[in-house]
Parts: C-alpha cells; structure tokens; sequence
C-alpha cells in the first residue's frame, strides 16, 4: 500500500518524484501551481533502500544530504530570478535509528538539509510544509522547522511530537494514560494537531473530506491553500519571527516572548 | 616525607594537578571561563526569574535560569556572547525558556553584525535533546534555534563546545552540526539518537547501550575529531577550551560550511557497503580514502 505522503506527492505534483541517482524514498519534482514553477519534496518508504533502518519512511542519511542537494540546486538555479516556492509534503514517522546512520553522522545530514531549507527561505524562496501524515522528532525538525508557513491536515493521523507516546512513556517512566492526562493539561505535550496548533507555528489547519485518498475537490481545496500560503510567505518576514508573532503564541508562548523582550532590553544596556 | 622528592611525575601527572577542569565547571563558570576575565555580564540572570511556566505544572521543580546561562562580553579583546547549558537540570533538555534564550542571544548577535559591531558566539551544549516535558514547545524552540544559527553564522563564527558529560544528542547534536566549529573533549559524546533510544527502536543487536566502551567508540570526541565532525579536540583543561575557542573565533567565517559538503559526503555513504554493520575504523578508513571515486 502507498503512503499517505506518497499519494498527496503525487497527487500534488503529477509524478512519483523519481529523479536518477536520488534514493527512492525521497520524492522531487516541479509542476505549475497558481501560475509558477513550484516545487515539491516528500519522503516515502522504500522497502529497496539501501538503509534498512531508513526504508520506512524514515529521515536518514541519504534523505538529508539528497534533500539538502535538491533544495541548494533550486537556490542555485534562481539565484537571478525570481525564487520558486518550494513545498515539503511531510509524512515521515521519524529520524532513523541505527549503528550505521550513528557512525556516518545522521546529525550532520539532517542538519544539511536544515541548513538548506533555511537558506532558501532567507534566499527569499517560500518554503511551505504541508503535513499531511507523521512529522515525528527529526522528521519535523528537518522538513517543516524552517518553513516560512506550516500546513496541517486536521485528522487523528497527523502527528507532530517529539517523541511517540509508548517511547516516551518509558523515558518519563509514566504511564500512556499518564500522558493522555497531561496533555489535557498541558498543551505543548498533547499529541492531537489541535493543541499543536494553539502554540502558534501552525499557519492554518486544513479540515481536508478523505485525507487518505487525495481527490479532485480535495486537490483543489489543498492548491488553494498552498497558494494562500505561498502569497503570505512573499509578504512576511523571511525569519521565522512571525511564529511568535501569531496569537497562538501571544497565548501560550509568553514565556518566550518575555525572554526576547527582557533579553532585549539587556543587551544593550550600558556597561555592556 | 615529600613524596615528590621521592618519585619523578610524568608530565601527563603533574598537568592533572594543575589543569582546571571544564567538565566540571557548572553552566555559569562555563560562560565565566569562555568569556576574557572581567568581562562577563549575564542576561537573565537569576534574579529575572525566567522559569519554565510547563515544569511546576508537573509537579518538577523549576530553575531560576531553566538551564541555561546566557552571558555577554569579550573573547580575545572582541565582542562576543557566550551560552552555557547545564547537563545537570534536566539533562540539558530544550523547554521552552532556555531554548528561546538561547535563540534570542544568537538573533540579537547577529543584529550587533549587521550593525558592523562583529560579535562571535560560542555555544557550550550539554543536552539530551528535546525536554519531553515541553514536548512541541521544544520542537519549536529549536527550529528557531537553527535558524539563528544559520544566519549569524554567516556574518560571525558560531563555536560549539561538547565537553561532557552529557554530551550532544537529539535536536542539540543537529544545532552543533550547523556550528561553524565544533570543539570536544575524549569524555564527550556527539549523536543525534542516543543509544538507550537505538536499543529501544532497533534491538540490542543493533545497539547494545550498556555497552559504554564501544558507544563512546561510536560517537565520543576522540572518533568524532578523527572523521572529521568535529575541529579541535582538547583534553579536559579549561584553558585549552578556552584557547581552542580563541583560535578559532580568530578564524573566522569558514569558506565551506560543513553542512555544504553534500558530495563529499554523498560519496563517502556510494564507498560504504551498508549490507553489513560498520566499525568505528570502517569509517575513518572510508573517510580517508575520500569516498567513492
């Protein structure tokens, strides 16, 4: 059975993203979208990868340093024109783990194409993410962290977390109904799209009719907003200050907004 | 009777009684040792009581400075901000307050650059990764964290110090990555996935955490300096950290970031037949080589 990532990939760019020499879990094309060349990147599983702690979807060595020799390509190829948008289709269950990707510097390959989506977006490229599936830990850090915009599907099967409940249970030493209960409480630790969206880094939910199978209304619906989103990007910042800046975190970030403010106001007082 | 009259140290004896130690200076002492003397000013400090408003919600106690210790001041005679995180609160971990401090000093750093007063950073991680206390807020925070990163770095040398014992793991060892320098002692380790979590995942054939001798193998700064993912490795002496930092905040930007050595280690990966596990010596003779040809 196809992924949900890879089906909206596809679905979205026309193409199953297979490009010679790249591994097959990472999806990269261009098509038109709202009247310009955009393009799109996604991860999928690859039973055939050479990884076998990577071919389930996973963010591993090949997907970063590919991914960040795709995103460089599209900032070298408009470096004199007018930067494409460039749209993450997330749908990743984690960094991978294992000896092998330990050894070789997984921190580094993700951290490349860190670099990248961040340098494309200060480039003045659009950098989208549109989560439609699992955006777990390293997979949110390396394809939506840098996004001038996030999309999210609101649905049961979106995740974005630092680390699956089971896991996480065992590292805190509480129980799953433990954290169940807390996230009740405390909205940073919850595990539905809804209280991750209350935090501010969310641009808009999407409530998409069968998120598992991309139709034409539903296409239409998820362009339109990829095309919002893409006009907002041109029009913000081209840091990632507007997270903070959203009500969301007027709410549920003061703390942080107390640091950058008081910070700010010490930085530069006399005796510095 | 003076035993010293008696028996000839070793050098390598006499050096241990007279280094300073950086392990196990606290954050603040940390901040203190990397900034020139005198010159040391905390923002933040404790009296400003910026605590983790999520931890007392939980039932753990809070601290003063969640962790972190955000100083400003000179390094060798120029302007500089030095950012000490503390491996004993909560293991380092990224909550919402010490992250963002640590991103609003990198961002009010590279303001200063812009403003032609040029002002280094040097960063000194000790952290598990994400605060699972703070869950997303941590994932958040370190997006922000990257991104500063990546910008200032362009204008002035960020220095990441991974001294132990804690180490670098998670979200932390991707923000050390993005470092213009990385500087380690032999005690400290550097990896995204920590082995307890590689057990956990993939098996104890994949990775058996107990096993500390072959995880510091792994991933500890004698094999980290050898394979190229990290510059200097010092012995743990608070001076020679504090030189190597000197030295190379005097370097400067670098020309090639190492997150932009994508064929280079697009390479190395086409060499590695990953039909079989790795040894550490696997990969510095891979990286000797210079990869696939």
């Amino acid at each position: 059975m196809t992924s949900r990532g890879r089906r909206w990939f596809e679905a979205l760019a026309g193409s199953t993203g297979a490009n010679p020499g790249y591994p097959g879990s990472l999806l990269a094309a261009d098509r038109e979208l709202g009247g310009e060349r955009v393009a799109y990147i996604g991860l999928a599983p690859d039973p055939g990868s050479r990884f076998p702690r990577a071919s389930h979807g996973e963010v591993g060595l090949e997907e970063g340093w590919f991914g960040a020799k795709f995103v460089r390509s599209l900032i070298a190829a408009d470096r004199n024109g007018t930067p494409r948008p460039i749209i993450t289709v997330v749908d990743s269950k984690s960094q991978a783990y294992g000896r092998r990707e330990e050894l070789a510097g997984i921190h580094l390959a993700a951290a490349a194409v860190i670099a990248a989506f961040a340098e494309a977006r200060m480039a003045g490229h659009p950098v989208i993410a549109l989560i439609v599936g699992r955006a777990v830990s390293g997979s949110f850090l390396t394809l939506c962290g840098q996004a001038n915009r996030i999309l999210a599907f609101n649905d049961p099967e979106v995740l974005v977390h630092a680390m699956y409940k089971d896991a996480a249970a065992r590292i805190t030493r509480r129980s799953v109904a433990e954290l169940d209960q807390l996230g009740e409480r405390i909205v940073p630790m919850a595990y539905d799209i809804g209280s991750f969206a209350k935090l501010g880094g969310l641009h808009r939910l999407l409530d998409v009719a069968l998120p598992d199978a991309p139709g034409p209304a539903t296409l239409d619906q998820v362009q339109s907003a990829l095309v919002e989103a893409i006009a907002a990007a041109r029009s913000g910042p081209r840091d990632l200050s507007g997270r903070l800046e959203s009500p969301g975190a007027r709410e549920l970030r003061r703390a942080s907004l107390e640091v950058r403010r008081k910070m700010t106001e010490q930085w530069s007082e006399p005796g510095a | 009777m003076n035993p010293s009259e008696t028996f000839e140290l070793s050098p390598e004896v006499v050096a241990l009684g007279t280094r300073r130690s950086y392990i196990e200076l606290g954050a603040r002492d940390r901040a203190r040792q990397l900034l020139d003397p005198g010159t040391f000013r905390e923002l933040l400090g404790p009296f400003d009581r910026l605590e983790s408003p999520w931890l007392p919600m939980q039932g753990i106690v809070p601290q003063s400075d969640d962790g972190c210790v955000v100083a400003k001041g000179a390094i060798g005679g120029k302007p500089a901000v030095a950012i000490a995180l503390e491996g004993k609160f909560q293991g380092g971990s990224i909550g919402e307050v010490c992250g963002m401090k640590i991103a609003t000093a990198l961002h009010l750093a590279r303001t200063d650059n812009e403003k032609g007063i040029t002002t280094g950073a040097v960063l000194s991680v000790e952290s598990g990764g994400v605060r699972l206390q703070e869950a997303n807020m941590g994932e958040l925070v370190l997006a922000e964290i990257y991104a500063e990163i990546v910008a200032l770095r362009l204008h002035a040398p960020v220095i990441a110090v991974v001294a132990g014992m804690t180490g670098a793991f998670g979200g932390m060892s991707l923000a050390t990555a993005l470092c213009s320098h990385v500087v380690m002692t032999r005690q400290a380790r550097l990896s995204m996935n920590g082995p307890e979590v590689i057990e956990l995942e993939a098996g104890v054939e994949e990775l058996d955490a107990r096993d500390k001798p072959f995880i510091w193998s792994l991933c500890g700064g004698a094999q980290r300096f050898a394979t190229g993912f990290a510059d200097r490795l010092v012995e743990d002496d608070a001076a020679q950290v504090s030189a190597a930092v000197v030295d190379l905040l005097r370097q400067g930007v670098p020309e090639v970031f190492r997150t932009s050595m994508i064929d280079l280690f697009l390479s190395r990966l086409a060499a590695l037949d990953t039909g079989r596990q790795w040894t550490p010596g696997d990969i510095r003779e891979t990286w000797a080589k210079g990869g696939a040809r």
